[in-house]
Protein backbone atom coordinates (compact mmCIF):
# COMPACT_ATOMS: atom_id res chain seq x y z
CA UNK A 1 0.00 0.00 0.00
CA UNK A 2 2.83 2.52 0.05
CA UNK A 3 4.05 2.61 -3.44
CA UNK A 4 0.54 4.03 -4.50
CA UNK A 5 0.57 6.51 -1.32
CA UNK A 6 4.35 7.77 -2.15
CA UNK A 7 2.97 8.46 -5.64
CA UNK A 8 -0.24 10.28 -4.46
CA UNK A 9 2.19 12.88 -2.69
CA UNK A 10 3.72 13.77 -5.87
CA UNK A 11 0.75 14.56 -7.52
CA UNK A 12 -1.75 15.79 -4.38
CA UNK A 13 -3.77 18.16 -6.25
CA UNK A 14 -6.46 15.27 -6.39
CA UNK A 15 -6.30 13.25 -3.02
CA UNK A 16 -6.54 9.89 -3.41
CA UNK A 17 -8.89 7.53 -1.55
CA UNK A 18 -5.81 5.45 -1.01
CA UNK A 19 -4.36 8.48 1.71
CA UNK A 20 -8.24 8.13 3.38
CA UNK A 21 -7.55 4.66 5.35
CA UNK A 22 -8.00 6.95 8.51
CA UNK A 23 -10.13 4.61 10.79
CA UNK A 24 -13.65 6.59 11.46
CA UNK A 25 -15.17 5.85 15.09
CA UNK A 26 -17.94 3.21 15.18
CA UNK A 27 -20.42 5.13 17.30
CA UNK A 28 -23.47 3.94 15.34
CA UNK A 29 -22.96 0.20 17.10
CA UNK A 30 -23.94 -1.42 14.38
CA UNK A 31 -22.32 -4.69 13.21
CA UNK A 32 -21.66 -4.02 9.43
CA UNK A 33 -17.87 -3.48 8.95
CA UNK A 34 -16.15 -0.58 7.75
CA UNK A 35 -14.30 -1.42 4.77
CA UNK A 36 -12.30 1.25 4.92
CA UNK A 37 -10.62 1.20 8.20
CA UNK A 38 -10.15 -3.17 7.95
CA UNK A 39 -7.75 -4.21 5.44
CA UNK A 40 -10.27 -6.01 3.37
CA UNK A 41 -8.92 -4.30 0.56
CA UNK A 42 -5.73 -5.84 0.44
CA UNK A 43 -7.10 -9.16 0.04
CA UNK A 44 -7.15 -9.36 -3.90
CA UNK A 45 -6.65 -5.85 -5.09
CA UNK A 46 -2.50 -4.84 -5.70
CA UNK A 47 -3.08 -0.97 -5.24
CA UNK A 48 -0.44 -0.86 -8.39
CA UNK A 49 -3.57 0.12 -11.36
CA UNK A 50 -4.46 3.86 -10.69
CA UNK A 51 -7.28 5.45 -13.15
CA UNK A 52 -6.91 9.58 -13.36
CA UNK A 53 -9.93 11.47 -14.92
CA UNK A 54 -8.11 14.73 -15.56
CA UNK A 55 -10.05 17.61 -16.56
CA UNK A 56 -13.08 16.09 -17.35
CA UNK A 57 -16.24 18.32 -18.80
CA UNK A 58 -19.31 17.53 -20.63
CA UNK A 59 -21.22 20.53 -22.27
CA UNK A 60 -24.74 20.20 -24.42
CA UNK A 61 -24.10 23.40 -26.52
CA UNK A 62 -23.45 26.33 -24.20
CA UNK A 63 -24.93 24.35 -21.10
CA UNK A 64 -22.22 23.27 -18.78
CA UNK A 65 -23.60 19.72 -17.22
CA UNK A 66 -19.85 18.82 -15.84
CA UNK A 67 -16.66 20.54 -15.82
CA UNK A 68 -13.29 20.59 -14.23
CA UNK A 69 -13.45 16.77 -12.67
CA UNK A 70 -10.36 15.57 -11.51
CA UNK A 71 -10.15 11.70 -10.26
CA UNK A 72 -7.70 9.60 -8.76
CA UNK A 73 -9.21 5.76 -8.23
CA UNK A 74 -6.98 3.16 -7.34
CA UNK A 75 -7.64 -0.71 -7.59
CA UNK A 76 -9.57 -1.81 -4.39
CA UNK A 77 -11.53 0.66 -3.71
CA UNK A 78 -14.82 1.84 -4.21
CA UNK A 79 -15.58 5.72 -4.74
CA UNK A 80 -19.18 6.53 -4.36
CA UNK A 81 -20.20 9.75 -6.71
CA UNK A 82 -23.36 11.24 -4.50
CA UNK A 83 -25.47 14.24 -5.45
CA UNK A 84 -29.46 15.58 -5.73
CA UNK A 85 -31.19 14.47 -9.06
CA UNK A 86 -29.63 16.45 -11.88
CA UNK A 87 -26.52 16.95 -10.66
CA UNK A 88 -24.72 15.15 -13.20
CA UNK A 89 -23.69 11.74 -11.83
CA UNK A 90 -25.03 9.69 -14.87
CA UNK A 91 -23.86 11.88 -16.92
CA UNK A 92 -20.27 11.56 -15.26
CA UNK A 93 -20.72 7.86 -15.71
CA UNK A 94 -21.44 7.94 -19.18
CA UNK A 95 -19.03 10.25 -20.20
CA UNK A 96 -16.27 7.60 -18.63
CA UNK A 97 -17.40 5.19 -20.91
CA UNK A 98 -17.39 7.45 -23.67
CA UNK A 99 -20.81 7.32 -24.41
CA UNK A 100 -21.17 11.04 -24.72
CA UNK A 101 -18.71 13.52 -26.03
CA UNK A 102 -16.35 14.80 -23.35
CA UNK A 103 -13.21 16.81 -22.50
CA UNK A 104 -10.38 15.41 -20.76
CA UNK A 105 -8.93 12.89 -20.24
CA UNK A 106 -8.98 9.12 -18.36
CA UNK A 107 -6.24 6.83 -18.20
CA UNK A 108 -5.08 3.67 -16.70
CA UNK A 109 -1.62 3.75 -15.46
CA UNK A 110 0.19 0.34 -14.16
CA UNK A 111 2.14 2.01 -11.38
CA UNK A 112 4.91 -0.96 -11.48
CA UNK A 113 6.52 -0.05 -14.54
CA UNK A 114 4.71 3.30 -14.97
CA UNK A 115 3.11 2.05 -18.33
CA UNK A 116 -0.16 3.72 -19.33
CA UNK A 117 -2.57 0.77 -20.47
CA UNK A 118 -6.02 0.48 -22.20
CA UNK A 119 -8.99 0.91 -19.87
CA UNK A 120 -11.46 -2.03 -19.15
CA UNK A 121 -14.22 -0.81 -18.36
CA UNK A 122 -17.45 -2.85 -16.90
CA UNK A 123 -21.04 -0.69 -16.09
CA UNK A 124 -24.06 -1.68 -14.72
CA UNK A 125 -26.87 0.68 -15.78
CA UNK A 126 -29.29 1.71 -13.39
CA UNK A 127 -32.01 0.07 -14.97
CA UNK A 128 -32.72 -1.09 -18.29
CA UNK A 129 -35.87 -1.01 -20.41
CA UNK A 130 -37.16 -4.57 -21.30
CA UNK A 131 -40.68 -4.72 -22.65
CA UNK A 132 -42.47 -7.58 -21.04
CA UNK A 133 -42.80 -10.67 -23.27
CA UNK A 134 -39.36 -10.10 -24.85
CA UNK A 135 -38.26 -13.15 -26.47
CA UNK A 136 -35.12 -13.30 -24.67
CA UNK A 137 -33.14 -15.39 -21.98
CA UNK A 138 -30.69 -14.34 -19.61
CA UNK A 139 -28.64 -16.83 -21.74
CA UNK A 140 -29.21 -14.82 -24.77
CA UNK A 141 -28.42 -11.42 -22.77
CA UNK A 142 -25.10 -12.47 -21.39
CA UNK A 143 -24.07 -14.93 -24.52
CA UNK A 144 -24.27 -12.21 -26.91
CA UNK A 145 -21.90 -10.04 -24.90
CA UNK A 146 -19.11 -12.78 -24.34
CA UNK A 147 -19.47 -14.67 -27.20
CA UNK A 148 -18.88 -13.92 -31.59
CA UNK A 149 -21.23 -16.87 -31.95
CA UNK A 150 -24.70 -15.64 -33.19
CA UNK A 151 -27.41 -16.34 -30.18
CA UNK A 152 -29.88 -17.33 -32.60
CA UNK A 153 -28.11 -20.43 -33.71
CA UNK A 154 -28.45 -23.35 -30.67
CA UNK A 155 -26.56 -23.29 -27.47
CA UNK A 156 -23.23 -23.27 -27.20
CA UNK A 157 -22.74 -26.22 -24.03
CA UNK A 158 -19.22 -23.91 -23.31
CA UNK A 159 -20.48 -20.36 -23.39
CA UNK A 160 -23.20 -21.81 -21.61
CA UNK A 161 -20.98 -23.21 -19.10
CA UNK A 162 -19.43 -20.10 -18.37
CA UNK A 163 -22.64 -17.96 -18.75
CA UNK A 164 -23.30 -20.65 -15.37
CA UNK A 165 -20.24 -20.24 -13.73
CA UNK A 166 -20.53 -16.36 -13.99
CA UNK A 167 -23.95 -15.84 -12.81
CA UNK A 168 -22.89 -18.17 -9.90
CA UNK A 169 -20.86 -15.03 -8.45
CA UNK A 170 -24.02 -13.54 -7.92
CA UNK A 171 -26.36 -16.12 -6.79
CA UNK A 172 -27.78 -15.55 -10.37
CA UNK A 173 -26.82 -19.09 -11.86
CA UNK A 174 -30.81 -20.09 -11.71
CA UNK A 175 -32.17 -17.57 -14.15
CA UNK A 176 -30.24 -18.44 -17.11
CA UNK A 177 -33.04 -19.98 -18.89
CA UNK A 178 -35.67 -17.37 -17.63
CA UNK A 179 -36.39 -14.79 -19.91
CA UNK A 180 -34.75 -11.29 -18.91
CA UNK A 181 -38.68 -9.22 -18.60
CA UNK A 182 -39.93 -11.83 -16.15
CA UNK A 183 -36.92 -11.58 -13.67
CA UNK A 184 -37.58 -8.81 -10.67
CA UNK A 185 -35.36 -5.63 -10.17
CA UNK A 186 -33.33 -7.49 -7.77
CA UNK A 187 -32.43 -10.01 -9.84
CA UNK A 188 -31.85 -8.13 -12.88
CA UNK A 189 -29.48 -6.18 -10.86
CA UNK A 190 -27.53 -9.50 -10.35
CA UNK A 191 -27.63 -10.48 -13.70
CA UNK A 192 -26.32 -6.93 -14.97
CA UNK A 193 -23.26 -7.28 -12.13
CA UNK A 194 -22.27 -10.52 -13.85
CA UNK A 195 -22.21 -9.37 -16.99
CA UNK A 196 -19.99 -6.07 -15.86
CA UNK A 197 -17.26 -8.39 -14.75
CA UNK A 198 -17.16 -10.87 -17.58
CA UNK A 199 -14.55 -10.37 -18.24
CA UNK A 200 -13.27 -8.78 -15.14
CA UNK A 201 -12.76 -4.71 -15.60
CA UNK A 202 -9.82 -2.26 -14.38
CA UNK A 203 -12.98 -0.08 -13.65
CA UNK A 204 -16.71 -0.96 -12.85
CA UNK A 205 -19.00 1.47 -12.99
CA UNK A 206 -22.42 1.26 -10.98
CA UNK A 207 -25.66 3.22 -11.67
CA UNK A 208 -27.23 2.37 -8.53
CA UNK A 209 -30.84 1.61 -8.67
CA UNK A 210 -33.46 4.03 -7.36
CA UNK A 211 -36.31 2.14 -7.62
CA UNK A 212 -37.47 -1.09 -8.34
CA UNK A 213 -35.95 -2.67 -5.71
CA UNK A 214 -36.98 -3.97 -2.12
CA UNK A 215 -35.18 -3.65 0.77
CA UNK A 216 -33.62 -7.21 0.88
CA UNK A 217 -33.06 -6.95 -2.61
CA UNK A 218 -30.33 -3.57 -2.26
CA UNK A 219 -28.94 -5.57 1.12
CA UNK A 220 -27.87 -8.77 -1.50
CA UNK A 221 -26.85 -5.79 -4.04
CA UNK A 222 -24.80 -4.41 -1.48
CA UNK A 223 -22.95 -7.21 0.00
CA UNK A 224 -22.14 -8.49 -3.74
CA UNK A 225 -20.54 -5.36 -4.43
CA UNK A 226 -18.31 -5.87 -1.11
CA UNK A 227 -17.65 -9.11 -2.03
CA UNK A 228 -16.73 -7.72 -5.55
CA UNK A 229 -14.59 -5.47 -3.89
CA UNK A 230 -12.79 -8.25 -2.06
CA UNK A 231 -12.25 -10.48 -4.38
CA UNK A 232 -11.38 -8.89 -7.48
CA UNK A 233 -8.23 -6.31 -8.37
CA UNK A 234 -10.92 -3.94 -9.57
CA UNK A 235 -11.74 -0.13 -8.70
CA UNK A 236 -15.72 1.18 -8.38
CA UNK A 237 -17.31 3.92 -9.05
CA UNK A 238 -20.64 3.79 -7.39
CA UNK A 239 -23.49 6.38 -7.94
CA UNK A 240 -25.70 6.09 -5.15
CA UNK A 241 -28.72 7.32 -3.70
CA UNK A 242 -28.25 5.59 -0.07
CA UNK A 243 -26.22 7.39 2.54
CA UNK A 244 -25.79 4.56 4.73
CA UNK A 245 -24.57 2.86 2.02
CA UNK A 246 -22.22 5.13 1.42
CA UNK A 247 -20.96 5.62 5.08
CA UNK A 248 -20.53 1.61 5.68
CA UNK A 249 -19.16 0.83 2.57
CA UNK A 250 -17.22 4.31 0.26
CA UNK A 251 -13.60 4.44 0.65
CA UNK A 252 -14.02 7.74 -1.00
CA UNK A 253 -17.32 10.18 -1.26
CA UNK A 254 -17.23 12.69 -4.07
CA UNK A 255 -19.96 14.95 -3.64
CA UNK A 256 -21.06 16.21 -7.20
CA UNK A 257 -23.05 18.94 -8.16
CA UNK A 258 -21.98 19.82 -11.89
CA UNK A 259 -18.18 19.80 -10.39
CA UNK A 260 -16.96 18.47 -7.62
CA UNK A 261 -18.11 20.67 -4.64
CA UNK A 262 -16.94 18.33 -1.77
CA UNK A 263 -14.39 15.04 -1.54
CA UNK A 264 -13.33 12.84 1.23
CA UNK A 265 -13.82 10.00 3.29
CA UNK A 266 -17.29 9.30 4.03
CA UNK A 267 -17.04 10.71 7.47
CA UNK A 268 -15.63 13.84 5.87
CA UNK A 269 -17.97 14.79 3.18
CA UNK A 270 -21.59 13.71 5.08
CA UNK A 271 -21.07 15.90 7.93
CA UNK A 272 -19.68 18.45 5.30
CA UNK A 273 -20.98 21.81 5.06
CA UNK A 274 -21.53 21.39 1.63
CA UNK A 275 -23.65 18.24 2.19
CA UNK A 276 -25.99 19.55 4.53
CA UNK A 277 -26.02 22.83 1.72
CA UNK A 278 -27.32 20.22 -0.68
CA UNK A 279 -29.20 17.75 1.05
CA UNK A 280 -30.59 19.90 3.83
CA UNK A 281 -28.96 18.17 6.59
CA UNK A 282 -30.69 16.15 9.26
CA UNK A 283 -33.78 15.92 7.11
CA UNK A 284 -32.77 13.25 5.30
CA UNK A 285 -33.64 11.07 8.56
CA UNK A 286 -29.60 9.25 8.12
CA UNK A 287 -28.70 9.58 11.96
CA UNK A 288 -24.82 10.20 10.29
CA UNK B 1 -32.00 -22.43 -64.29
CA UNK B 2 -33.22 -25.36 -66.25
CA UNK B 3 -32.55 -27.49 -63.47
CA UNK B 4 -34.21 -25.75 -60.47
CA UNK B 5 -37.71 -25.58 -62.83
CA UNK B 6 -37.21 -29.17 -63.56
CA UNK B 7 -36.86 -29.96 -59.94
CA UNK B 8 -39.99 -27.73 -59.25
CA UNK B 9 -41.88 -29.66 -62.06
CA UNK B 10 -41.00 -33.19 -60.19
CA UNK B 11 -41.40 -31.81 -56.58
CA UNK B 12 -44.94 -29.71 -57.04
CA UNK B 13 -46.98 -31.48 -59.56
CA UNK B 14 -49.21 -28.81 -59.15
CA UNK B 15 -50.94 -27.07 -62.17
CA UNK B 16 -50.05 -23.42 -60.88
CA UNK B 17 -46.54 -24.58 -60.53
CA UNK B 18 -46.75 -25.07 -64.60
CA UNK B 19 -46.34 -22.12 -65.44
CA UNK B 20 -42.72 -20.08 -65.66
CA UNK B 21 -43.87 -17.15 -63.88
CA UNK B 22 -45.40 -19.12 -60.59
CA UNK B 23 -42.25 -20.94 -60.83
CA UNK B 24 -40.02 -17.56 -60.53
CA UNK B 25 -42.29 -16.60 -58.16
CA UNK B 26 -41.86 -19.17 -55.64
CA UNK B 27 -38.54 -18.91 -55.81
CA UNK B 28 -38.65 -15.05 -55.41
CA UNK B 29 -40.72 -15.60 -51.65
CA UNK B 30 -38.63 -18.49 -51.16
CA UNK B 31 -35.81 -15.86 -50.97
CA UNK B 32 -37.11 -12.48 -49.56
CA UNK B 33 -39.72 -14.70 -47.27
CA UNK B 34 -36.63 -16.03 -44.73
CA UNK B 35 -34.75 -12.72 -45.49
CA UNK B 36 -38.00 -10.69 -43.84
CA UNK B 37 -37.93 -12.76 -41.24
CA UNK B 38 -34.29 -12.59 -40.23
CA UNK B 39 -34.45 -8.99 -41.03
CA UNK B 40 -37.87 -8.67 -38.74
CA UNK B 41 -37.08 -9.86 -35.72
CA UNK B 42 -34.55 -7.12 -35.26
CA UNK B 43 -36.97 -4.05 -36.54
CA UNK B 44 -38.94 -5.48 -33.63
CA UNK B 45 -36.44 -6.08 -30.83
CA UNK B 46 -34.58 -2.86 -31.73
CA UNK B 47 -37.92 -1.19 -32.42
CA UNK B 48 -37.61 0.35 -35.83
CA UNK B 49 -40.54 -0.31 -37.25
CA UNK B 50 -41.35 3.49 -38.11
CA UNK B 51 -37.82 3.48 -39.56
CA UNK B 52 -38.71 0.73 -42.41
CA UNK B 53 -41.60 1.91 -42.90
CA UNK B 54 -40.15 5.24 -43.57
CA UNK B 55 -37.31 3.74 -45.91
CA UNK B 56 -40.40 2.05 -48.23
CA UNK B 57 -41.68 5.53 -48.58
CA UNK B 58 -38.65 6.69 -49.86
CA UNK B 59 -38.08 4.31 -52.51
CA UNK B 60 -40.34 6.13 -55.02
CA UNK B 61 -38.21 9.24 -54.59
CA UNK B 62 -35.67 7.39 -55.35
CA UNK B 63 -37.40 6.07 -58.76
CA UNK B 64 -38.50 9.44 -59.14
CA UNK B 65 -34.77 11.14 -58.74
CA UNK B 66 -33.69 7.99 -61.50
CA UNK B 67 -36.31 8.88 -64.42
CA UNK B 68 -35.48 12.84 -63.82
CA UNK B 69 -31.57 12.01 -64.35
CA UNK B 70 -32.57 10.27 -67.21
CA UNK B 71 -31.12 6.75 -65.93
CA UNK B 72 -31.27 3.66 -67.88
CA UNK B 73 -32.32 1.13 -64.94
CA UNK B 74 -34.13 3.27 -61.58
CA UNK B 75 -32.74 0.53 -59.10
CA UNK B 76 -29.31 2.02 -58.87
CA UNK B 77 -31.00 5.64 -57.99
CA UNK B 78 -33.13 3.91 -55.59
CA UNK B 79 -30.54 2.08 -53.51
CA UNK B 80 -28.20 5.14 -53.28
CA UNK B 81 -31.21 7.38 -52.55
CA UNK B 82 -32.13 4.54 -49.64
CA UNK B 83 -28.59 4.29 -48.84
CA UNK B 84 -28.48 7.82 -47.94
CA UNK B 85 -31.48 8.35 -46.46
CA UNK B 86 -31.57 5.72 -44.46
CA UNK B 87 -27.98 6.72 -42.54
CA UNK B 88 -29.80 10.37 -42.24
CA UNK B 89 -32.77 9.23 -40.45
CA UNK B 90 -30.41 7.07 -38.23
CA UNK B 91 -28.55 10.05 -37.41
CA UNK B 92 -32.31 11.61 -36.56
CA UNK B 93 -33.14 8.79 -34.52
CA UNK B 94 -29.72 8.44 -32.68
CA UNK B 95 -30.61 12.34 -31.45
CA UNK B 96 -33.08 10.97 -28.97
CA UNK B 97 -33.90 14.63 -27.36
CA UNK B 98 -36.30 15.27 -30.54
CA UNK B 99 -39.81 13.09 -31.01
CA UNK B 100 -37.76 10.54 -33.37
CA UNK B 101 -40.61 9.11 -34.87
CA UNK B 102 -42.81 12.29 -35.38
CA UNK B 103 -39.61 13.63 -37.85
CA UNK B 104 -39.51 10.49 -39.38
CA UNK B 105 -42.55 11.08 -40.12
CA UNK B 106 -42.07 14.04 -41.45
CA UNK B 107 -39.14 13.17 -43.61
CA UNK B 108 -41.49 9.32 -45.03
CA UNK B 109 -44.17 11.99 -46.12
CA UNK B 110 -41.94 14.67 -47.65
CA UNK B 111 -39.72 12.08 -49.82
CA UNK B 112 -43.30 9.97 -50.54
CA UNK B 113 -44.61 13.17 -51.64
CA UNK B 114 -41.99 14.39 -53.82
CA UNK B 115 -41.37 10.97 -55.62
CA UNK B 116 -45.31 11.32 -56.71
CA UNK B 117 -44.90 15.04 -57.73
CA UNK B 118 -42.51 14.37 -59.53
CA UNK B 119 -43.70 10.52 -61.32
CA UNK B 120 -47.46 12.25 -61.55
CA UNK B 121 -46.53 15.29 -63.76
CA UNK B 122 -47.57 14.85 -66.91
CA UNK B 123 -49.89 12.08 -65.77
CA UNK B 124 -48.16 9.12 -66.55
CA UNK B 125 -47.95 7.85 -62.61
CA UNK B 126 -50.04 5.07 -63.87
CA UNK B 127 -47.11 3.63 -65.04
CA UNK B 128 -45.68 3.34 -61.89
CA UNK B 129 -48.52 2.62 -59.94
CA UNK B 130 -47.26 -1.36 -59.66
CA UNK B 131 -45.10 -0.55 -57.03
CA UNK B 132 -47.51 0.42 -54.65
CA UNK B 133 -48.86 -3.33 -54.57
CA UNK B 134 -45.90 -4.72 -56.17
CA UNK B 135 -45.71 -7.66 -58.50
CA UNK B 136 -44.15 -11.14 -57.56
CA UNK B 137 -45.15 -12.79 -60.56
CA UNK B 138 -43.10 -10.29 -62.99
CA UNK B 139 -39.82 -11.68 -61.52
CA UNK B 140 -37.21 -12.99 -64.20
CA UNK B 141 -34.75 -15.76 -63.29
CA UNK B 142 -31.90 -12.41 -63.33
CA UNK B 143 -33.72 -10.70 -60.76
CA UNK B 144 -33.80 -13.94 -58.49
CA UNK B 145 -30.17 -14.12 -59.03
CA UNK B 146 -29.93 -10.59 -57.78
CA UNK B 147 -31.84 -11.30 -54.73
CA UNK B 148 -30.01 -14.45 -53.90
CA UNK B 149 -26.95 -12.41 -53.38
CA UNK B 150 -28.62 -9.89 -51.47
CA UNK B 151 -30.12 -13.00 -49.28
CA UNK B 152 -25.71 -14.21 -48.99
CA UNK B 153 -24.77 -11.07 -48.34
CA UNK B 154 -27.75 -10.46 -45.35
CA UNK B 155 -26.60 -14.28 -43.81
CA UNK B 156 -22.84 -13.09 -43.61
CA UNK B 157 -23.51 -9.72 -41.92
CA UNK B 158 -26.07 -11.67 -39.78
CA UNK B 159 -23.22 -14.20 -38.65
CA UNK B 160 -20.84 -11.33 -38.13
CA UNK B 161 -22.91 -8.28 -36.69
CA UNK B 162 -26.03 -10.11 -34.88
CA UNK B 163 -25.08 -10.39 -31.32
CA UNK B 164 -23.55 -6.43 -31.68
CA UNK B 165 -26.79 -5.39 -32.92
CA UNK B 166 -29.22 -7.56 -30.41
CA UNK B 167 -26.65 -5.65 -27.46
CA UNK B 168 -27.25 -2.35 -29.03
CA UNK B 169 -31.13 -3.16 -28.45
CA UNK B 170 -30.84 -3.44 -25.45
CA UNK B 171 -29.22 -0.67 -24.17
CA UNK B 172 -26.42 1.34 -26.15
CA UNK B 173 -24.89 2.36 -22.86
CA UNK B 174 -24.38 -1.06 -22.12
CA UNK B 175 -23.11 -1.87 -25.39
CA UNK B 176 -20.68 0.93 -25.44
CA UNK B 177 -19.12 -0.44 -22.04
CA UNK B 178 -18.06 -3.80 -23.52
CA UNK B 179 -16.81 -1.65 -26.72
CA UNK B 180 -19.48 -2.09 -28.98
CA UNK B 181 -19.31 0.50 -31.99
CA UNK B 182 -23.18 1.12 -31.63
CA UNK B 183 -23.27 4.04 -34.24
CA UNK B 184 -21.82 2.18 -36.97
CA UNK B 185 -23.15 -0.98 -36.09
CA UNK B 186 -26.77 0.71 -36.27
CA UNK B 187 -25.60 2.48 -39.70
CA UNK B 188 -24.56 -0.65 -41.50
CA UNK B 189 -27.54 -2.19 -40.16
CA UNK B 190 -29.52 0.32 -41.99
CA UNK B 191 -27.21 0.31 -44.73
CA UNK B 192 -28.04 -3.72 -45.52
CA UNK B 193 -32.14 -2.72 -44.74
CA UNK B 194 -31.91 0.07 -47.05
CA UNK B 195 -30.61 -2.74 -50.01
CA UNK B 196 -32.77 -5.14 -49.00
CA UNK B 197 -35.82 -2.72 -49.04
CA UNK B 198 -35.23 -1.53 -52.62
CA UNK B 199 -34.29 -4.84 -53.97
CA UNK B 200 -37.75 -5.94 -52.91
CA UNK B 201 -40.02 -3.27 -53.04
CA UNK B 202 -40.92 -4.33 -56.67
CA UNK B 203 -41.91 -7.30 -55.80
CA UNK B 204 -43.25 -6.84 -52.20
CA UNK B 205 -44.75 -3.45 -52.88
CA UNK B 206 -44.02 -0.29 -50.91
CA UNK B 207 -47.83 -0.26 -49.07
CA UNK B 208 -47.09 -3.56 -47.92
CA UNK B 209 -42.95 -4.34 -47.16
CA UNK B 210 -43.50 -3.38 -44.01
CA UNK B 211 -46.26 -5.38 -43.13
CA UNK B 212 -44.11 -8.44 -44.45
CA UNK B 213 -41.04 -7.49 -42.17
CA UNK B 214 -42.62 -6.55 -39.38
CA UNK B 215 -45.66 -9.10 -39.15
CA UNK B 216 -43.51 -12.60 -38.87
CA UNK B 217 -41.47 -11.41 -36.31
CA UNK B 218 -44.24 -9.84 -34.23
CA UNK B 219 -46.30 -13.01 -34.07
CA UNK B 220 -42.84 -15.05 -33.68
CA UNK B 221 -42.58 -12.97 -30.48
CA UNK B 222 -45.91 -13.90 -29.05
CA UNK B 223 -45.08 -17.67 -29.07
CA UNK B 224 -40.67 -17.28 -28.14
CA UNK B 225 -38.93 -17.44 -24.98
CA UNK B 226 -35.45 -16.88 -25.98
CA UNK B 227 -33.69 -15.31 -29.26
CA UNK B 228 -33.70 -18.67 -30.52
CA UNK B 229 -36.99 -19.57 -30.80
CA UNK B 230 -37.94 -15.96 -31.90
CA UNK B 231 -36.19 -16.22 -35.08
CA UNK B 232 -36.81 -19.30 -35.89
CA UNK B 233 -40.63 -18.88 -36.14
CA UNK B 234 -40.44 -15.77 -37.06
CA UNK B 235 -38.25 -17.27 -40.47
CA UNK B 236 -40.87 -20.36 -40.53
CA UNK B 237 -44.03 -17.91 -40.26
CA UNK B 238 -42.87 -15.79 -42.77
CA UNK B 239 -41.85 -18.39 -45.38
CA UNK B 240 -44.94 -20.09 -44.64
CA UNK B 241 -47.61 -17.50 -45.61
CA UNK B 242 -45.19 -16.53 -48.20
CA UNK B 243 -45.79 -19.84 -49.71
CA UNK B 244 -49.45 -20.16 -48.93
CA UNK B 245 -49.66 -16.54 -49.77
CA UNK B 246 -48.93 -17.17 -53.38
CA UNK B 247 -50.68 -20.51 -54.15
CA UNK B 248 -53.89 -19.25 -52.69
CA UNK B 249 -53.69 -15.66 -54.91
CA UNK B 250 -53.16 -18.20 -57.89
CA UNK B 251 -56.32 -19.97 -57.27
CA UNK B 252 -58.19 -16.48 -56.16
CA UNK B 253 -56.49 -14.40 -59.00
CA UNK B 254 -56.03 -11.98 -56.13
CA UNK B 255 -52.90 -10.01 -55.65
CA UNK B 256 -50.08 -11.95 -54.26
CA UNK B 257 -48.61 -9.40 -51.34
CA UNK B 258 -52.13 -8.78 -50.00
CA UNK B 259 -52.24 -12.18 -49.87
CA UNK B 260 -49.33 -13.17 -48.00
CA UNK B 261 -50.19 -10.20 -45.34
CA UNK B 262 -53.95 -11.67 -44.24
CA UNK B 263 -52.15 -15.42 -43.84
CA UNK B 264 -49.74 -13.76 -41.61
CA UNK B 265 -52.02 -11.79 -40.16
CA UNK B 266 -54.05 -14.65 -39.58
CA UNK B 267 -51.32 -16.51 -37.92
CA UNK B 268 -50.22 -13.10 -36.02
CA UNK B 269 -53.92 -13.27 -34.03
CA UNK B 270 -53.86 -17.34 -33.64
CA UNK B 271 -50.79 -16.62 -31.68
CA UNK B 272 -51.74 -13.46 -29.54
CA UNK B 273 -54.70 -15.74 -28.33
CA UNK B 274 -52.34 -18.77 -28.00
CA UNK B 275 -50.24 -16.32 -26.19
CA UNK B 276 -53.33 -15.43 -24.46
CA UNK B 277 -54.22 -19.24 -23.25
CA UNK B 278 -51.13 -19.61 -21.80
CA UNK B 279 -50.38 -16.85 -19.54
CA UNK B 280 -53.19 -17.88 -17.66
CA UNK B 281 -53.09 -21.42 -17.82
Amino acid sequence: MNKPKRDNKIKNQHLSPVLHNTPVPDNTGRDMPHLHETAAAQDAACGLHCIQVRDLGVRDGNNVILENINLHIHCGKLTAVIGRNGAGKTTLIRAILGDIRHEGSIELTDLKDRTVKSLRLGYVPQYINIEKNTPMSVYDFFAGFISNRPIFLWKDKKVYQRVKEQLKLFEAQDFIDKRVCDLSGGELQRVLLSIAVTPIPNLLLLDEPVSGIDRNGMELFYEQIVKLKRNYDLAMIVVSHDFRFVRDYADYVILLDKTIIKEGTPEEVLKSLEFARVFGGADYGYDL
Amino acid sequence: MDTIYDLIDKLLPFSWAGYTFMKNALLGVLIISPLFGMLGTMIVSNRMAFFSDALGHSALTGIALGTVLGLAGTDASMVIFAVIFALLLNRIRRRKTLSTDTVISVFASLSMAIGLVILSAGGKFSSYSSILVGDILSISAGEIGLLLMVLILTAVFWFACFNKLHATGISDTLARSKNIHCALIEDLFCVLMAVIVMFSIRWVGILIINALLILPAAASRNISANVREYSLFSVIISVFSGITGLILSYYLGTATGPSIVIIASAIFFMTLMLQAVRTKG
